[in-house]
């Protein structure tokens, strides 16, 4: 066996972007990936998408984990013929737009983060190129969503998103601005799943990172509904020693977790774990031992980012572990309790987190479908009417989570379980909480905003919706645009 | 008995507010048309108001602030409200009995002219000044329609050269104005507590007004509704002397005596009236069970 003469400190960094893109032997109709953990501050996408079109390669598939406003860059490379496919679990501001509008040839195609994973563990999502921006990473490939080295603000915290793509991509590039000395180690993605370490100037801004606002909401409404959350969870039976949950990032979710905080404390429990997305207030209770582990596949705001570096029981987890239907073993399946929001509710349950008012794509699938199947106790907490817009209804725009994975809504007008759950509605009414069926909820929004015109849409389908295990769940249509 | 702890202020031009005011567990909503709708909003406001009176289910009692009736703006308010028979009018800046008697005069008239049972819509007065605090007693007695005089302390601390503090310069008002809400048999609700991030503040505000006597308290915000509900529930004692009570009054009807008698003790009528209003806190705050 011949002894190697290249160090290992250089032969897997490249120092520039175009370069690296060449010598992953990229070409025309070929697969890349992307993680969106640094969200609306992330300077990755727009970055590689630039060199690649100006290196002219054409016809691509771009599978993200999400894409949101920043990426608007994207219509362009979409118009030019750089991007002929997406694959992403959400897609928001003018890019999302300009899609309903029936920007692209091909359909969207939306995923699950569970499904994500599986459909690349499986092949049937096959990445060329992953193009994955960390905050830190050795010569040799061992990166973290943050630095070792404390004094570094660049920092996202978990990659949970990423590190699927990492070990399942044909070609797994990082970038990073600076590198680690080596080993970085502990680390969420390592050596043996990297071809190449590329320096650039920049991946992200971390202050991006903050998704809308995760201080604790002082909007009545929402506090009220939160109340109300915590209470049916009580009244489930859920708070016992040792239970697990999962919170999203809005209002009344961050603020139930405050309510239950001070359930657990009154009662004297604490949590076995804490999954998902996670937030500065769910790492607060795991400081306060309210919450022994933390179970990390994204984290949503500075202070979680931190604590991933800084708590020894805040783990990072693949979205594979987070959520893949087809794996060994999947952490959504071990929750209690999870709760989700909606945009649209109708009264089979079914949810819709995707499509707005005016049918344009607008949201995420993220992990709801997978949380709501493996959660013991999946609650939907959404007010009843945004607006002038209900959000109970007879038909959602798209189904995105099947209704029969719900167990209840809350609302601020009153709280409605899935007849499935008979057991829970009649726990729900001996605690003495409002429980309505979702029909008369239904019918308290009609009254309340009457009944919204059918959004006019064409025949053409700009978005498929698959389901967890990657079957065809519902169809996006091309809105038709307002006549001026 | 209709319990009236909280009153929470809902501005008359705020839709979003309006369509929410509902579901918050306040006693009752109090819509204003008045101070807090610029003068150019007047018109929208006061639809607003009465299309949601119309077509929405409040569980609240419903109160609806006009401007002063002796104007266009206020007599417009009157006609657009009073024929919903939904809403408590309540009067602004009562100075004097007259001013309620005037504005009883009007609604007396759109009554007649909408073949709307004459006296049955209520009223309520707010005394904002020192002229008022001082006529409290003629005000409160001074139509059937009135279901209760509330303190505005804004414009009075301004009107008597000081400002809010610890209570002591409400200390005269909040007297007079209870003493009058209860020589005439009716209610007596306490001013606002604006600073809505001061909770503790407002606890002790709440305490005091508690004690003194007063139905309830203004609010405007739904946050304070539960403090206010929390002082106002009768403790354990309470509703185990108030169903004690309530048990020999039964037993007294039963056996068809005139005197109530506890423990060998005879029970006077106003510890029979104690007893029933704390029953009624105490189930309207859940501590007790309805029967």
């Amino acid at each position: 066996m011949e002894k190697k003469t290249t160090s290992y400190k250089t032969d897997k960094v490249i120092g520039s972007l175009k370069e690296a893109i060449i010598k992953s032997g990229l070409s025309d109709g070929m697969t890349i990936s992307f993680h969106h953990h640094f969200r609306n501050g992330d300077a990755v996408v727009n970055q590689v998408m630039k060199e690649i079109a100006e290196l002219g390669i054409r016809n691509l598939t771009l599978a993200a984990s999400s894409l949101i406003d920043v990426h608007e860059p994207l219509i362009e490379h979409i118009r030019n013929g750089v991007i002929a496919k997406i694959e992403t679990s959400g897609v928001r501001g003018r890019l999302a737009e300009a899609i309903s509008q029936g920007l692209m040839q091909e359909p969207v195609v939306f995923r699950s983060h569970g499904n994500r994973a599986a459909a690349i563990e499986s092949g049937e999502l096959k990445i060329d190129v992953a193009f994955l921006g960390v905050p830190s990473s050795d010569c040799r490939g061992n990166a973290n969503g943050f630095s070792w080295d404390e004094s570094s603000e660049l920092l996202c915290g978990s990659i949970g998103y990423a590190m699927v793509d990492a070990r399942h991509a044909a070609k797994t590039l990082l970038l990073t601005p600076q590198l680690a000395p080596y080993p970085n180690t502990p680390a969420a993605i390592t050596e043996d799943e990297v071809d190449a370490v590329v320096l650039v100037d920049s991946i992200g801004d971390p202050k991006g990172i903050v998704s809308g606002a995760t201080r604790y909401t002082k909007n009545p409404k929402e506090l009220l509904m939160a109340e109300q959350t915590a209470e049916v969870i009580e009244a489930a039976g859920i708070l016992q020693e040792g239970f697990s949950m999962q919170m999203g990032t809005g209002g009344a979710s961050l603020a139930t977790a405050r309510f239950i905080r001070n359930k657990m404390i009154e009662k004297g429990i604490s949590a076995d774990f804490a999954l998902g997305g996670i937030t500065q207030q769910i790492v607060q209770m795991h400081e306060e031992g309210l919450i022994q582990k933390i179970l990390d596949v994204q984290s949503f705001d500075l202070g979680s980012a931190r604590s991933v570096r800084d708590n020894r029981f805040h783990t990072v987890i693949s979205a594979s572990q987070y959520a893949s239907p087809s794996q060994k073993g999947a952490a959504v399946n071990a929750l209690d309790v999870v709760i989700l929001s909606a945009l649209e509710i109708d009264t089979e349950f079914n949810v819709n987190v995707l499509t707005g008012s005016d049918g344009i794509l607008r949201g995420a699938i993220g992990g709801h479908p997978d949380t709501a199947a493996g959660a013991k106790c999946a609650i939907i907490v959404a007010p009843l009417t945004r607006g002038r817009i209900p959000t109970v209804v007879r038909h959602v725009d798209t189904v995105v989570t099947e209704g029969k994975t719900i167990d209840v809504l809350v609302t601020e007008r009153g709280i409605a379980v899935n007849p499935g759950r008979p057991d829970l509605k009649e726990k729900l009414e001996k605690a003495g909480l409002p429980v309505k069926t979702i029909e008369e909820l239904r019918q308290m929004a009609e009254q309340i905003v009457g009944c919204p015109k059918p959004i006019e849409k064409t025949d053409r389908i700009v978005g498929l919706v698959l389901n967890r295990q990657g079957e065809i769940l519902d169809r996006v249509y091309q809105i038709k645009e307002e006549k001026a | 008995m209709n319990l009236l702890r909280t009153m929470m202020f809902v501005p008359g031009n705020n839709p979003g507010m309006i369509q929410d005011a509902g579901i918050y567990p306040c006693d009752a909503l109090m819509f204003d048309l008045e101070d807090s709708v610029a003068q150019a909003s007047k018109t929208d406001a006061r639809f607003l108001v009465q299309q949601a009176l119309m077509h929405l289910d409040y569980p609240q009692r419903l109160v609806v602030r006009i401007n002063d009736p002796s104007t266009d703006l206020g007599k417009k308010d009157l006609e657009a409200i009073v024929p919903c028979c939904k809403a408590i009018i309540r009067l602004p800046k009562t100075e004097t009995a007259d001013d309620v008697q005037q504005c009883a005069d009007y609604i007396e008239k759109l009554e007649q002219r909408r073949g709307l049972p004459v006296g049955k819509t209520q009223m309520m007065a707010a005394i904002e000044g020192p002229e008022g605090v001082l006529n409290a007693r003629s005000i409160a007695a001074s139509s059937p329609r009135l279901i209760g005089i509330a303190l505005g302390a804004e414009d009075y601390v301004t009107a008597m050269k000081t400002t809010r503090g610890a209570g002591e310069e409400l200390f005269f008002a909040r007297s007079m104005i209870l003493h009058a809400a209860r020589a005439a048999g009716i209610a007596a609700i306490d001013t606002v507590y604006s600073d809505v991030n001061n909770e503790e503040g407002f606890i002790q505000e709440v305490e005091l007004i508690h004690q003194l006597g007063f139905d309830g308290k203004s609010i405007i915000n739904p946050r304070q509704i539960k403090p206010v509900h929390r002082i106002y529930t009768p403790s354990e004692k309470e509703i185990e002397k108030a169903l004690a009570v309530k048990a020999a009054i039964e037993e007294a009807n039963r056996r068809g005596l005139g005197v109530i008698s506890l423990n060998g003790k005879m029970v006077d009528k106003p510890v029979v009236e104690r007893a029933l209003r704390t029953l009624a806190l105490a189930k309207a705050s859940k501590a007790l069970q309805e029967d």
